[in-house]
């Protein structure tokens, strides 16, 4: 009764051509899809597997610092003890794995210039407050930092007098504003040991609203251009500081 | 149904009924458990990588953006970065400015000290290695892809250099590579994470202000950071789930 047979004898010829073309160009696109598609797409997601090993296997070029510890122990001794305990060896000798690689045949860079030094420690706004930083142009114009500075140990010869060597912004901000005149230490009393131990020991900071009265009260004694005000009428309960910031004070 | 109840049997007609029901939902039970199951994991252990940075430890030195191009060969040209730094100065008015002079490679010119100007930081930036990464979704080969370690990579032999991840990037982390004639971006290091290496930019940072970590690993300096500071990312409103983490961030960096 259902003869496959005898139903494709029904079907027309040239249907049976079209079927023939289509199945020969299916056959075409499976095939070209074997050739064309990497053996190792879609093992691991919609991509080629083996671009992970290619790209693993590019070659390195910072060693890293526990690579140089293996050789120059003493150095990473001195550094760990100084300010430049957190600094990669490599940050200012460039990447080392060919001068490891040649047993230390291969020179690496030893920067000697001022410039050098100054990518990190010249005065920049927005460097944060208390990171080394110094006036490029009044610091001991044209000596090279190495002169003075160990990079491996970089504390200075002497400790700094001024406070702006390391709080450069804070000095800059109050060099333009009324406070201009003012010393740090009228404000802020900072113990010897916090130019050798900044973070140890931090300098103090005023308190009470009755420290900016000793200048800014009806009745101090002070000069006369200082702005006034009534202490027990102004400000409520707020101190000073909280709405005028000390090192560029606005009245208005 | 009586019959049933009375043999204690089932016979040909419920057996056959039975399996119309059941075998469709096995299958489907057997498809969906195969495609469910987690991709192979490597040593046992499933890393997914991260970053952090502390935005007020960034002295905008430029030596990561430096090392960046060292390590993996980036063109030396301006315009071609994996990293950069970007230095934002906002006025008493709420201006803006953001400047990043050939990615803060070569340092940054000092402003002038103004009363105006409220505060002035650093950001570094690089690939953001979102968990819902847009430029893997636009990609017409399947030429850049997430790593079983949450990395962002390029094939670069596979890359027609169309350039629509570029476009689809919303941080900018991408460029066109001039030379292979491919899009090219920060693969947080691959060929030494991989090594047990940390990435450059994080080895050679001064300050430390970059922190690399695994987020699946208990003790990893990335969960420490995450635990200690406030964190923020960038552009969260875009759902791509960034995977670069800020400590301390303004809301004024886009």
């Amino acid at each position: 009764m259902f003869n496959p047979l005898k139903i494709f004898k029904t079907i027309p010829e040239q249907i049976i051509r079209l079927l023939l073309i289509f199945a020969g160009v299916i056959a075409a696109l499976i095939i070209a899809r074997h050739l064309f598609i990497p053996a190792s797409f879609g093992k691991l997601g919609h991509y080629r597997a083996d671009a992970l090993d290619e790209i693993k296997s590019l070659p390195v070029q910072y060693a890293g610092r526990d690579q140089c510890a293996e050789c120059h122990e003493d150095k990473i001794a001195i550094l760990n003890s100084s300010y430049h305990k957190g600094l990669s060896c490599e940050a200012c000798h460039g990447p080392g794995v060919k001068h490891v690689a040649a047993g230390g045949d291969y020179e690496l860079l030893m920067p000697v210039k001022r410039e050098f030094c100054h990518k990190c420690h010249a005065f920049l706004e927005a460097r944060p407050t208390g990171f080394p930083q110094i006036d490029t142009i009044t610091h001991n114009p044209n000596k090279p930092c190495i002169k003075c500075h160990n990079p491996h140990n970089p504390t200075p010869p002497s400790p700094p007098s001024e406070c702006g060597v390391c709080h450069r912004s804070i000095e800059s901000m109050k060099s333009v504003s009324p406070h201009n005149s003012l010393q740090c230490t009228t404000c802020h009393a900072a113990p010897r040991e916090h130019k050798l131990n900044p973070r140890k020991y931090l300098p103090s900071k005023p308190s009470a609203r009755e420290f900016c009265g000793k200048c800014h009260t009806k009745n101090a004694v002070a000069s006369k251009e200082i702005p006034r005000i009534d202490m027990d009428k102004h400000g409520n309960t707020y101190v000073c500081w909280e709405c005028h910031y000390p090192h560029s004070p606005q009245a208005e | 149904m009586k019959e049933k109840t009375k043999n204690n049997k089932l016979n040909r007609r419920e057996v056959l009924k039975k399996l119309g029901k059941y075998l469709p939902s096995a299958g489907l039970l057997w498809i969906a458990s195969s495609k469910l199951a987690l991709p192979a994991e490597e040593n046992g252990k499933k890393h997914n990588y991260g970053m952090g940075v502390y935005i007020k430890r960034c002295i905008g030195c430029g030596r990561c953006a430096n090392a960046c191009k060292e390590e993996n060969n980036v063109p030396r040209d301006p315009f071609f970065y994996r990293t950069w730094i970007e230095r934002y100065a906002v006025n008493m008015d709420g201006e803006v400015s953001v400047q990043s002079p050939n990615g803060g490679i070569d340092g940054f010119s000092p402003m002038e000290a103004t009363r105006t100007l409220l505060k002035s930081f650093f950001v570094p930036k690089l690939c953001n290695h979102c968990d819902n990464p847009p430029c893997v979704q636009v990609c017409p080969v399947g030429a850049t892809f997430k790593s079983p370690e949450g990395v962002i990579l390029v094939d670069e032999k596979y890359c027609i250099g169309c350039r629509y991840c570029i476009q689809a990037c919303p941080y900018g982390a991408r460029y066109f590579h001039p030379e292979k004639k491919v899009a090219d971006k920060c693969t947080f290091c691959y060929h030494r994470i991989t090594k047990g290496l940390r990435p450059a930019c994080v080895e050679v940072c001064p300050t430390n202000a970059r922190v690399f970590g695994d987020l699946h690993t208990l003790s990893s300096p990335l969960l420490r950071f995450k635990r200690m500071n406030d964190i923020h990312v960038l552009k969260p409103d875009l759902n791509t789930e960034p995977k670069v983490y800020y400590a301390n961030m303004d809301g004024v960096v886009r």
